[in-house]
Protein backbone atom coordinates (compact mmCIF):
# COMPACT_ATOMS: atom_id res chain seq x y z
CA UNK A 1 0.00 0.00 0.00
CA UNK A 2 2.62 2.43 0.91
CA UNK A 3 5.36 2.79 -1.83
CA UNK A 4 7.52 5.41 -2.39
CA UNK A 5 6.09 8.23 -4.18
CA UNK A 6 8.41 8.67 -7.26
CA UNK A 7 7.74 11.37 -10.25
CA UNK A 8 5.85 9.09 -12.24
CA UNK A 9 2.94 9.32 -9.61
CA UNK A 10 3.09 13.15 -10.01
CA UNK A 11 3.29 12.75 -13.83
CA UNK A 12 0.15 10.36 -13.84
CA UNK A 13 -1.55 13.02 -11.36
CA UNK A 14 -0.95 15.47 -13.59
CA UNK A 15 -2.26 14.20 -16.64
CA UNK A 16 -5.48 12.84 -15.07
CA UNK A 17 -6.00 16.59 -13.96
CA UNK A 18 -4.70 17.61 -17.34
CA UNK A 19 -7.81 15.51 -19.24
CA UNK A 20 -10.60 16.58 -16.75
CA UNK A 21 -9.68 19.91 -17.86
CA UNK A 22 -9.45 18.98 -21.50
CA UNK A 23 -13.31 17.66 -20.92
CA UNK A 24 -14.55 20.46 -19.49
CA UNK A 25 -13.43 22.38 -21.75
CA UNK A 26 -14.96 20.43 -24.45
CA UNK A 27 -18.53 19.58 -22.55
CA UNK A 28 -19.59 22.99 -21.00
CA UNK A 29 -21.93 25.17 -22.11
CA UNK A 30 -21.09 27.62 -19.12
CA UNK A 31 -18.49 30.11 -20.46
CA UNK A 32 -17.53 30.43 -16.41
CA UNK A 33 -16.77 27.12 -15.94
CA UNK A 34 -14.90 26.73 -19.89
CA UNK A 35 -12.41 29.45 -18.19
CA UNK A 36 -12.30 27.36 -14.71
CA UNK A 37 -11.43 24.21 -16.63
CA UNK A 38 -8.58 26.37 -18.64
CA UNK A 39 -7.13 26.62 -15.11
CA UNK A 40 -7.71 23.54 -14.16
CA UNK A 41 -5.31 22.74 -17.66
CA UNK A 42 -2.82 25.49 -16.47
CA UNK A 43 -2.58 23.76 -13.00
CA UNK A 44 -1.39 20.37 -14.08
CA UNK A 45 1.41 21.62 -16.49
CA UNK A 46 2.56 23.40 -13.42
CA UNK A 47 2.47 20.38 -10.91
CA UNK A 48 4.52 19.10 -14.27
CA UNK A 49 6.76 20.98 -14.41
CA UNK A 50 7.09 21.59 -10.45
CA UNK A 51 7.47 17.68 -10.42
CA UNK A 52 10.60 17.78 -12.97
CA UNK A 53 12.01 20.75 -11.08
CA UNK A 54 12.32 18.30 -7.81
CA UNK A 55 13.84 15.21 -9.56
CA UNK A 56 16.34 17.21 -11.58
CA UNK A 57 16.91 19.52 -8.56
CA UNK A 58 17.26 22.62 -10.24
CA UNK A 59 14.54 25.47 -9.93
CA UNK A 60 14.01 26.29 -13.40
CA UNK A 61 11.00 24.33 -13.68
CA UNK A 62 9.84 26.35 -10.64
CA UNK A 63 10.47 29.91 -12.62
CA UNK A 64 8.37 28.19 -15.89
CA UNK A 65 5.45 27.56 -13.36
CA UNK A 66 5.90 31.39 -12.52
CA UNK A 67 5.53 32.11 -15.54
CA UNK A 68 2.75 30.15 -16.54
CA UNK A 69 0.68 31.58 -13.71
CA UNK A 70 1.38 34.80 -14.71
CA UNK A 71 0.02 33.90 -18.19
CA UNK A 72 -2.95 32.23 -16.09
CA UNK A 73 -3.73 35.35 -14.52
CA UNK A 74 -3.52 37.39 -17.94
CA UNK A 75 -5.57 34.80 -19.55
CA UNK A 76 -8.50 34.55 -16.54
CA UNK A 77 -8.67 38.49 -16.59
CA UNK A 78 -8.85 39.05 -20.45
CA UNK A 79 -11.48 36.21 -20.80
CA UNK A 80 -13.55 37.24 -17.80
CA UNK A 81 -13.59 40.87 -19.54
CA UNK A 82 -14.81 39.40 -22.74
CA UNK A 83 -17.33 37.13 -21.20
CA UNK A 84 -18.82 40.78 -19.07
CA UNK A 85 -18.95 42.39 -22.50
CA UNK A 86 -20.63 38.95 -24.36
CA UNK A 87 -23.08 39.16 -21.90
CA UNK A 88 -23.73 43.11 -22.49
CA UNK A 89 -24.14 42.42 -26.28
CA UNK A 90 -25.66 39.13 -26.27
CA UNK A 91 -27.24 38.17 -22.93
CA UNK A 92 -25.92 34.58 -22.85
CA UNK A 93 -23.20 32.60 -21.15
CA UNK A 94 -23.87 29.69 -23.17
CA UNK A 95 -20.95 28.99 -25.32
CA UNK A 96 -23.00 27.25 -28.32
CA UNK A 97 -25.42 29.83 -28.54
CA UNK A 98 -22.76 32.08 -29.65
CA UNK A 99 -22.71 31.42 -32.80
CA UNK A 100 -22.24 34.18 -35.55
CA UNK A 101 -19.56 32.94 -37.08
CA UNK A 102 -21.32 29.42 -38.03
CA UNK A 103 -23.17 29.03 -40.87
CA UNK B 1 4.87 6.71 4.70
CA UNK B 2 3.43 10.14 5.90
CA UNK B 3 4.45 11.61 2.23
CA UNK B 4 2.04 9.30 0.49
CA UNK B 5 -0.29 9.96 3.05
CA UNK B 6 -0.52 13.22 2.72
CA UNK B 7 0.23 12.62 -1.73
CA UNK B 8 -2.68 10.75 -1.89
CA UNK B 9 -4.93 13.40 0.29
CA UNK B 10 -3.20 15.98 -2.01
CA UNK B 11 -4.23 14.28 -5.11
CA UNK B 12 -7.48 13.49 -4.29
CA UNK B 13 -8.28 16.75 -3.37
CA UNK B 14 -6.93 17.87 -6.88
CA UNK B 15 -8.94 15.62 -8.59
CA UNK B 16 -11.65 15.06 -7.06
CA UNK B 17 -11.86 19.16 -6.95
CA UNK B 18 -11.45 19.52 -10.70
CA UNK B 19 -14.34 16.45 -11.52
CA UNK B 20 -17.06 18.10 -9.22
CA UNK B 21 -15.75 21.76 -10.82
CA UNK B 22 -16.93 20.61 -14.26
CA UNK B 23 -19.93 18.81 -13.28
CA UNK B 24 -21.42 21.06 -10.73
CA UNK B 25 -24.01 23.19 -12.29
CA UNK B 26 -24.26 26.26 -10.28
CA UNK B 27 -21.14 28.10 -11.47
CA UNK B 28 -20.43 28.84 -7.73
CA UNK B 29 -20.09 25.75 -6.20
CA UNK B 30 -17.95 25.15 -9.48
CA UNK B 31 -15.80 27.98 -8.21
CA UNK B 32 -15.45 26.37 -4.46
CA UNK B 33 -14.51 23.33 -5.90
CA UNK B 34 -12.22 25.03 -7.89
CA UNK B 35 -10.62 26.54 -4.71
CA UNK B 36 -10.29 23.07 -3.11
CA UNK B 37 -9.04 21.79 -6.29
CA UNK B 38 -5.97 24.29 -6.23
CA UNK B 39 -5.26 23.72 -2.93
CA UNK B 40 -4.84 20.45 -3.23
CA UNK B 41 -1.94 21.30 -5.78
CA UNK B 42 -0.76 23.85 -3.35
CA UNK B 43 0.02 21.24 -1.24
CA UNK B 44 1.46 19.04 -3.72
CA UNK B 45 4.06 21.69 -4.35
CA UNK B 46 4.82 21.90 -0.39
CA UNK B 47 5.68 18.32 -0.95
CA UNK B 48 7.84 19.14 -3.61
CA UNK B 49 9.72 21.87 -1.58
CA UNK B 50 8.43 24.58 -3.68
CA UNK B 51 7.50 26.30 -0.47
CA UNK B 52 7.19 30.10 -2.80
CA UNK B 53 4.58 28.53 -5.05
CA UNK B 54 2.82 27.19 -2.67
CA UNK B 55 2.33 30.42 -1.18
CA UNK B 56 1.75 32.31 -4.60
CA UNK B 57 -0.87 29.07 -5.27
CA UNK B 58 -2.87 29.84 -2.25
CA UNK B 59 -2.59 34.08 -2.45
CA UNK B 60 -2.69 34.22 -6.00
CA UNK B 61 -5.22 31.52 -7.83
CA UNK B 62 -7.48 31.22 -4.48
CA UNK B 63 -7.37 34.66 -3.42
CA UNK B 64 -6.75 36.46 -7.00
CA UNK B 65 -7.99 34.35 -9.76
CA UNK B 66 -11.28 32.74 -7.81
CA UNK B 67 -11.86 35.46 -6.46
CA UNK B 68 -11.89 37.35 -10.08
CA UNK B 69 -14.38 34.28 -10.88
CA UNK B 70 -16.80 35.06 -7.85
CA UNK B 71 -16.91 39.09 -8.77
CA UNK B 72 -17.80 37.88 -12.68
CA UNK B 73 -20.21 35.39 -11.63
CA UNK B 74 -21.80 37.93 -9.26
CA UNK B 75 -21.90 40.72 -12.54
CA UNK B 76 -23.45 37.87 -15.07
CA UNK B 77 -26.42 36.69 -14.62
CA UNK B 78 -26.42 32.64 -14.77
CA UNK B 79 -30.04 31.37 -13.36
CA UNK B 80 -31.17 31.58 -16.76
CA UNK B 81 -28.01 28.81 -17.76
CA UNK B 82 -28.28 27.21 -14.50
CA UNK B 83 -31.51 25.95 -15.74
CA UNK B 84 -30.60 24.91 -19.01
CA UNK B 85 -28.48 21.73 -20.44
CA UNK B 86 -24.99 21.36 -19.06
CA UNK B 87 -23.83 19.82 -21.40
CA UNK B 88 -23.39 20.50 -25.10
CA UNK B 89 -24.44 18.01 -28.10
CA UNK B 90 -21.29 16.43 -28.44
CA UNK B 91 -20.27 15.78 -25.05
CA UNK B 92 -19.74 12.51 -25.82
CA UNK B 93 -17.12 13.13 -28.49
CA UNK B 94 -15.20 15.51 -26.08
CA UNK B 95 -15.19 12.45 -23.54
CA UNK B 96 -13.95 9.83 -25.68
CA UNK B 97 -11.40 11.80 -27.58
CA UNK B 98 -10.19 12.67 -24.11
CA UNK B 99 -10.28 9.25 -22.82
CA UNK B 100 -8.08 8.17 -26.09
CA UNK B 101 -5.55 11.22 -25.33
CA UNK B 102 -5.32 9.80 -22.26
CA UNK B 103 -4.83 6.35 -22.81
CA UNK B 104 -2.21 7.31 -25.23
CA UNK B 105 -0.17 9.43 -22.73
CA UNK B 106 -0.25 6.56 -19.94
CA UNK B 107 0.93 4.30 -22.64
CA UNK B 108 3.74 6.54 -23.28
CA UNK B 109 4.26 7.16 -19.38
CA UNK B 110 4.37 3.13 -18.87
CA UNK B 111 6.78 2.58 -21.64
CA UNK B 112 8.95 5.86 -21.12
CA UNK B 113 8.96 5.70 -17.49
CA UNK B 114 11.61 2.47 -17.46
CA UNK B 115 14.27 4.09 -20.28
CA UNK B 116 13.94 7.93 -18.66
CA UNK B 117 14.60 5.99 -15.19
CA UNK B 118 12.15 8.62 -13.81
CA UNK B 119 11.36 5.54 -11.60
CA UNK B 120 14.28 6.29 -9.88
CA UNK B 121 13.73 8.10 -6.23
CA UNK B 122 15.70 11.54 -6.72
CA UNK B 123 18.61 12.32 -4.66
CA UNK B 124 18.71 15.25 -2.47
CA UNK B 125 21.09 17.38 -2.41
CA UNK B 126 22.27 19.89 0.32
CA UNK B 127 20.69 23.25 -0.17
CA UNK B 128 22.15 25.58 2.41
CA UNK B 129 19.80 28.73 1.51
CA UNK B 130 16.11 28.59 0.92
CA UNK B 131 13.74 28.41 -1.62
CA UNK B 132 12.58 31.73 -2.52
CA UNK B 133 16.46 32.68 -2.26
CA UNK B 134 17.08 30.30 -4.85
CA UNK B 135 14.07 31.38 -6.92
CA UNK B 136 15.33 35.15 -6.85
CA UNK B 137 18.32 34.43 -7.53
CA UNK B 138 17.66 32.90 -11.00
CA UNK B 139 14.96 34.72 -11.85
CA UNK B 140 16.68 38.02 -11.68
CA UNK B 141 19.49 36.87 -13.74
CA UNK B 142 19.10 34.05 -15.38
CA UNK B 143 15.80 34.61 -16.37
CA UNK B 144 15.32 38.49 -16.44
CA UNK B 145 14.13 39.33 -20.13
CA UNK B 146 11.63 36.73 -19.59
CA UNK B 147 10.60 38.13 -16.12
CA UNK B 148 10.48 41.63 -17.77
CA UNK B 149 8.38 40.39 -20.75
CA UNK B 150 5.87 39.20 -18.02
CA UNK B 151 5.71 42.45 -16.97
CA UNK B 152 4.28 43.78 -20.05
CA UNK B 153 1.93 40.88 -20.84
CA UNK B 154 0.43 41.75 -17.27
CA UNK B 155 0.24 45.54 -18.18
CA UNK B 156 -1.38 44.59 -21.58
CA UNK B 157 -3.83 42.28 -19.81
CA UNK B 158 -4.59 44.75 -17.87
CA UNK B 159 -5.59 47.22 -20.31
CA UNK B 160 -7.52 44.94 -22.70
CA UNK B 161 -9.54 43.59 -19.79
CA UNK B 162 -10.63 47.09 -18.52
CA UNK B 163 -11.62 48.17 -22.16
CA UNK B 164 -13.46 44.65 -23.12
CA UNK B 165 -16.06 45.71 -19.76
CA UNK B 166 -16.38 48.87 -20.54
CA UNK B 167 -20.34 49.63 -20.94
CA UNK B 168 -19.56 50.89 -25.00
CA UNK B 169 -17.29 48.40 -26.73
Amino acid sequence: MFHPITTVHYLVLSAALLLVGTIGVLARRNIVIILMSIELILNAVNINLIAFSHYFQQVTGQIFAIFVITVAVAEAAVGLGILIALFQNKETVLADEVDLLKW
Amino acid sequence: MIDTLFFYLFALMTLGGGVLTITRRSAVHSAIWLIVSLAGAAGLYLLQKAEFLFAVQIILYVGGIVLLFLFVIMLVNLDQAARERQFNRQWWLALASALGVGGLIFYFLRAGSGSLQLAAAPVPSPVLEGNTERLADVLFSQYLLPFEVASILLLVAVVGSVIMARKRV
